[in-house]
């Protein structure tokens, strides 16, 4: 194991995090105060309380999962895309590293960094409404899946994107809609027969489903199906990055 | 010894059939500077980029240090540095941080005083905390230069390493490729300029359409061209060669107006003084003489048109 080049990629990652901390940490922070007022004080003063939980709690696990879910995609994708934009990708072709140690780094940090502002959205959810996390093994667990397994996507997303625009592509137009649809802001069981049925379709639904559960002990879909799913999603990613280093798929001719 | 890269029919294809490499073999020994001459699209970068790994050869193989680059590619990696011919950097990183980056990447601990002295040695020193993007065109060249050596290359690729360079910069780089030779370094160099070749290499390959047309060591290359013409215009034009210069290897040209003599440069006496006694004897009154060298150029040229 090149245990130097990993190092030397997460904490060049993670740098730039640093360097951009408006953008990485404090937006996704502000945004999510934002949403808290809307819904939170404005309409959810209206709502009554869902599955025994007061509105403004019920949204907190959907808005974290919302900006973790953002956060660890964009950030893989960028950072693998960035060097492949500016050519700088040479050094780490012609590097003795491993498809898996550049993997571990990229994925590594983007995860470390949506998991940073997982946290601290909910810290800051704590400011505005009463939080009790019943399962917080659970809870955390659920999290750093979900922050490694979109992470994993991003890097996916960063090496198949060959401009900008479709850089932005996939996490506007999909994940965006899905994660939206997928009860951040409800419970499934708040809609029409027919909707609950489809919204079954959509992954995100068991991810925030499982993360609400190890909240408040209640769930749209059994915590076993939203591990499994969690789980099903991120062996996909990885066997597609495994794919892509093989053939060397957009990053080797 | 054997050979520190060895090249065997190499061959790289593109899926429209277009062939940038057609077979190329060459042996690189530890130790010498080699040059890569060549037009550009003659396959000098495609034969940098697959012996480093960063495209993958159609057929053929390389091996580095005795090891296949597939197979064994963390071992032949971490023998090699490489300066690509485009300058990329990180815009934001810091030239040092660049450094201790890429010596980490090539899975070596972190060495303050390697990293100083590389910066010291590259004229980066003052440079050390500024970011790359704040640096000059030739600054850059230099980082890309330290980034390569951050990792005690045992052989170094420099592709193109002075083209749009200015002339202090050109003989800064020359000087570190001296010094690194003294390390016993392998450097292996493309280039256009062939005086670069000229100054540096050992040996010369000339590559163009994706074959190797020649390698062979720069001084023999060079006694190849060692001939020199040396062109006598004549005051009054002449008919023939007077019997007094018979002796001499002359021609005579340009409607009887110039005498053409053709000199090894290298030899002892090259018999200038004595043929241009020897016309004053004959009555033959000079208007100019120049003398012209057959240089690599001219050898190169005629190997790419041929």
């Amino acid at each position: 194991m090149n245990f130097y080049a990993i190092r030397a990629i997460y904490m060049f990652e993670m740098a730039r995090t640093f360097r951009t901390i408006v953008q990485s940490i404090v937006s996704p922070v502000i945004s999510t105060c934002l949403y808290f007022v809307v819904f939170g004080t404005a309409i959810g003063s209206r709502i009554q309380q869902v599955e025994d939980v007061p509105y403004g709690t019920f949204i907190v696990p959907g808005l974290i999962m919302l900006s973790v879910l953002m956060q660890s995609m964009t950030n893989a994708s960028f950072g693998i895309y960035f060097p492949k934009f500016m050519g700088t990708i040479y050094e780490l072709l012609s590097a003795p590293v491993s498809a898996f140690e550049v993997v571990i780094a990229y994925v590594g940090a983007a995860a470390t960094k949506a998991l940073m502002i997982g946290l601290i959205i909910l810290a800051t959810a704590h400011l505005f409404v009463p939080i009790k996390i019943l399962h917080p093994v659970w809870m955390l667990s659920f999290l750093v899946l979900t922050c490694v397994s979109f992470a994993l996507f991003g890097f996916i997303i960063g090496i198949w994107a060959k401009n900008f625009e479709q850089l932005n592509l996939i996490p506007m137009l999909i994940i965006t809609p899905l994660v939206f649809l997928g009860g951040s802001f409800y419970s499934i069981s708040m809609l029409p027969p027919l909707w609950q049925k489809i919204t079954l379709f959509n992954p995100v639904v068991y991810l925030i489903s499982g993360f609400r559960w190890s909240f408040f002990g209640t769930a749209d879909v059994a915590v076993a199906i939203s591990l499994s799913a969690i789980a099903g999603f991120m062996l996909v990613c990885m066997g597609i990055v495994w794919w892509i280093f093989k053939t060397g798929y957009r990053l080797k001719s | 010894m054997a050979p520190i890269v060895s090249i065997r029919d190499l061959r790289k294809s593109y899926a429209d059939g277009g062939e940038a490499l057609k077979g190329v073999s060459l042996d690189i020994e530890e130790g010498e500077i080699i040059a890569l001459l060549g037009p550009n699209g003659a396959g000098k970068t495609t034969l940098i980029s697959t012996i480093c790994g960063i495209t993958y050869a159609s057929s053929g193989s390389v091996s580095v240090g005795g090891y296949d680059i597939t197979n064994d590619y963390r071992k032949t990696r971490a023998m090699i540095g490489l300066v690509p011919q485009e300058i990329t950097l990180e815009s934001f990183q810091k030239v040092k941080d660049s450094l201790h980056f890429s010596r980490g990447l090539f899975n070596k601990p972190r060495d303050e005083a390697l990293v100083d002295q590389l910066l010291k040695k590259l004229s980066l020193w003052d440079k050390r905390d500024a970011r790359n993007m704040t640096l000059s065109g030739g600054m850059r060249r230099r980082v890309m230069i330290g980034k390569a050596l951050s990792h005690q290359p045992r052989i170094l690729f420099l592709d193109e390493p002075t083209a749009g360079v200015d002339v202090e910069l050109r003989k800064d780089m020359w000087d570190i490729v001296s010094e690194l030779r003294k390390d016993g370094v392998t450097i292996i160099l493309t280039t256009h300029y062939i005086e670069e070749a000229e100054a540096i290499a050992d040996r010369v390959g000339v590559i163009n359409g994706g074959e190797m047309l020649l390698v062979e060591d720069k001084d023999t290359l060079m006694q190849r061209m060692g001939a020199k013409t040396m062109r006598i215009d004549l005051q009054q034009p002449i008919t023939e060669i007077p019997a007094a210069l018979a002796s001499y290897d002359l021609r005579l040209d340009d409607g009887g107006a110039a005498l053409f003599y053709t000199y090894d440069t290298r030899s002892e006496r090259t018999g200038i003084t004595r043929l241009l006694t020897d016309l004053n004897n004959a009555g033959l009154g000079l208007r100019d003489v120049q003398t012209s060298q057959s240089s690599l150029e001219d050898i190169f040229v005629d190997l790419v048109k041929g």
